[in-house]
């Protein structure tokens, strides 16, 4: 192990929490749809790879700018969060939950094959409108692009939190989350809060895949951003908007820390399974995680 | 005025269990509907607000009116936005939810905020206990405060029909009193019909202006409260009084509890 360096532990955790920030705007998507409606969401990888893939193909196949290609993927993954749900899951209404599931893992499959038939087997690019050149800020050094990914999600967290714990629409769906049946005896249209939910889920599909895509360059292998969301919902609590917010940064510290100071040995991956070990002794200690409801038991 | 004109209601499409009833809930009036366990009372509701569905019933036959205007068949968010709601048994609060967001919620079909505001004022002067409340978790709130937030969160919609079931359901006497002293007032404001299901009939028959009885699912005696009040059969079936006025149930109770002392 490199001996501990307070410099280089600082970046890497600097660099953990702007990663962080990205992992849990995209862990907000899962969250919202499980609250809203039970259904665990395995595709959400797929939902960033493809929305990548929108905004790569608009620039590159058809010569959009990065501003069109972008509302493009913005636009088309709202439209597919809609349909996914109109089409593919109204069908399955007061079917067990694990139809539910088992269409989303469906729906997976289904868009990295269609991915690659429409756009190609290749590597894609998405040209950012950002310099390459990193900022130097004292001993840290920040890409650009981390900056700004962190900077939207930011944005777009505090944006999704106002309007699901203050707005009248937030209480709506929340009261659809507890109760499907009771929210409906006051008015709501609970299949017009799921709608709305899978509609959110496609916009942080699309911010993700913009950003990630343009950092990672878009492929296949974009999803598999997907598998970070599990270890971060289950930190934070799957039922739980700050704890999507706080997993995320715990989860992009820790396999930051993990890759700079562990890589070395055992020659690279930590990453990948480090959130993972996290996420089992989270679920021995708290299955429901730090935020997420244990139900209240009185009533 | 509503109206049900000789409902039946099937469940699974083959469970037969309202076989022609015929219900009126006139405006300005509390209008109750008794029976015993599984008599059909709920299932009535249900086929009132649409939430029938939801459970593989249907109305099969007969037709609901509000003012003459049909409702079966109406999908239920929509029944509430033509003014009637329906607050379930068993106190149904939105646990995780504080007691202002559950009465937001109940408002979910106000477009205006002002008529929110003002719903809440109103809830709070029908209920100060919840406005002390307001910021809790609804979950945490003692039964009898939850029955008077679901109660509260159901006039947010400003409804013309409020069905009750069962608010006396599980709560202390002095807690059940002051409820339905509450349900007494919402006559007051003349444009409200209150349809009423109650176990305790001797409770309901005291605020009600007019009263139905049920039994495995068809209304087997109606009648003004005080006629049904007076009537032989339900003084014995549902006041549990006999012939010379004492309460049976009491007395078989205390019966009952002499004799397991023998045993014992
Ligand atoms: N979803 C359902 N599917 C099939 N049968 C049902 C369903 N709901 C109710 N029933 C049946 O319909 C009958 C009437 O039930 P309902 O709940 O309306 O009675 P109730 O008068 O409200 O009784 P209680 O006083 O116990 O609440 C019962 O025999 C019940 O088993
Ligand atoms: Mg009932």
């Amino acid at each position: 192990m490199p001996e501990f360096d307070l410099q280089f532990t600082i970046a890497l955790v600097t660099n953990g929490l702007l990663i962080g920030l990205m992992y849990a705007l995209i862990a907000l998507g899962f969250v919202l749809v499980y609250k809203a409606t039970d259904a665990i969401n395995f595709a959400q990888g797929e939902f960033v790879m493809f929305a990548a893939f929108i905004c790569a193909g608009a620039a590159d196949l058809a010569g959009m700018p990065f501003w069109v290609a972008a509302a493009l993927a913005l636009a088309g993954m709202i439209a597919f969060g809609f349909g996914f749900e109109r089409v593919v899951l109204r069908p399955l209404l007061g079917r067990p939950i694990i139809a539910v599931i088992m269409a989303t893992i469906g729906i997976a499959a289904l868009l990295r094959g269609v991915a690659t038939l429409a756009f190609g087997g290749g590597t894609r690019a998405i040209a950012l409108p950002v310099d390459d050149e990193p900022l130097f800020l004292g001993p840290l050094m920040l890409p650009p692009v981390q900056l700004v990914g962190a900077a939207v999600s930011l944005v777009f967290l505090a944006a999704f939190t106002w309007l699901f714990l203050k707005s009248r629409m937030g209480v709506a769906m929340r009261a659809v989350a507890e109760s499907q049946q009771v929210a409906t005896a006051m008015g709501i249209d609970v299949r017009r809060y799921f709608a709305f939910a899978w509609a959110l889920a496609g916009v942080v599909s699309a911010l993700g895949g913009i950003v990630w895509g343009g950092m990672l360059g878009v492929d296949n292998q974009l999803a598999l951003i997907g598998l970070k969301v599990f270890p971060v919902v289950i930190l934070g609590g799957l039922d739980s908007v700050v704890g999507a917010v706080v997993g995320g940064l715990i989860v992009g510290v820790v396999e930051n820390l993990a890759a700079g100071y562990f890589d070395p040995i055992v020659g690279g991956g930590t990453k990948d399974f480090a959130p993972y070990v996290l996420m089992i002794a989270m679920l021995m200690i708290r299955p429901y995680g730090m935020f997420g409801s244990r139900r209240i038991e009185r009533v | 005025m509503l109206t049900l004109n000789n409902i039946e209601v099937v469940y699974d499409h083959v469970i037969l269990v309202l076989k022609g009833v015929s219900v009126v809930a006139k405006t300005g009036q509390i209008t109750t509907l008794l029976g015993a366990n599984g008599a059909g009372k709920t299932t009535t509701l249900k086929a009132i607000s649409g939430l029938l569905n939801a459970e593989r019933g249907s109305v099969t036959k007969g037709s609901i009116e509000l003012d003459g205007v049909r409702l079966d068949h109406l999908p239920p968010h929509d029944v509430v936005r033509r003014g009637i709601v329906q607050v379930f048994e068993g106190r149904r609060v939105f646990a995780n939810l504080t007691v202002e967001e559950n009465l937001v919620a109940g408002a979910h079909i106000q477009s205006e905020l002002k008529r929110v505001r003002d719903g809440i004022a109103r809830t709070y002067e029908l209920f100060p206990l919840l406005k002390e409340r307001r910021h809790q978790r609804s979950g945490y709130l003692s039964g009898g405060e939850q029955q008077m937030l679901v109660i509260g969160r159901a006039l947010m919609s400003d409804p013309r029909v409020i069905l009750l079931d069962e608010p006396s359901l599980g709560l202390a006497p002095r807690i059940v009193e002051e409820i339905f002293v509450v349900i007494r007032r919402l006559k007051e404001s003349q444009d409200l019909a209150v349809l009423l299901v109650e176990q305790n009939a001797a409770l309901a028959l005291d605020i009600a202006d007019h009263g139905y009885v049920m039994e495995n699912g068809r209304i087997v005696l109606e009648g003004s409260a005080e006629s049904l009040a007076r009537n032989s059969d339900i003084q014995e079936f549902y006041l549990g009084l006999n012939e010379e006025g004492a309460r049976k149930s009491y007395r078989d109770a205390k019966q009952y509890r002499r004799r397991k002392r023998w045993l014992s």
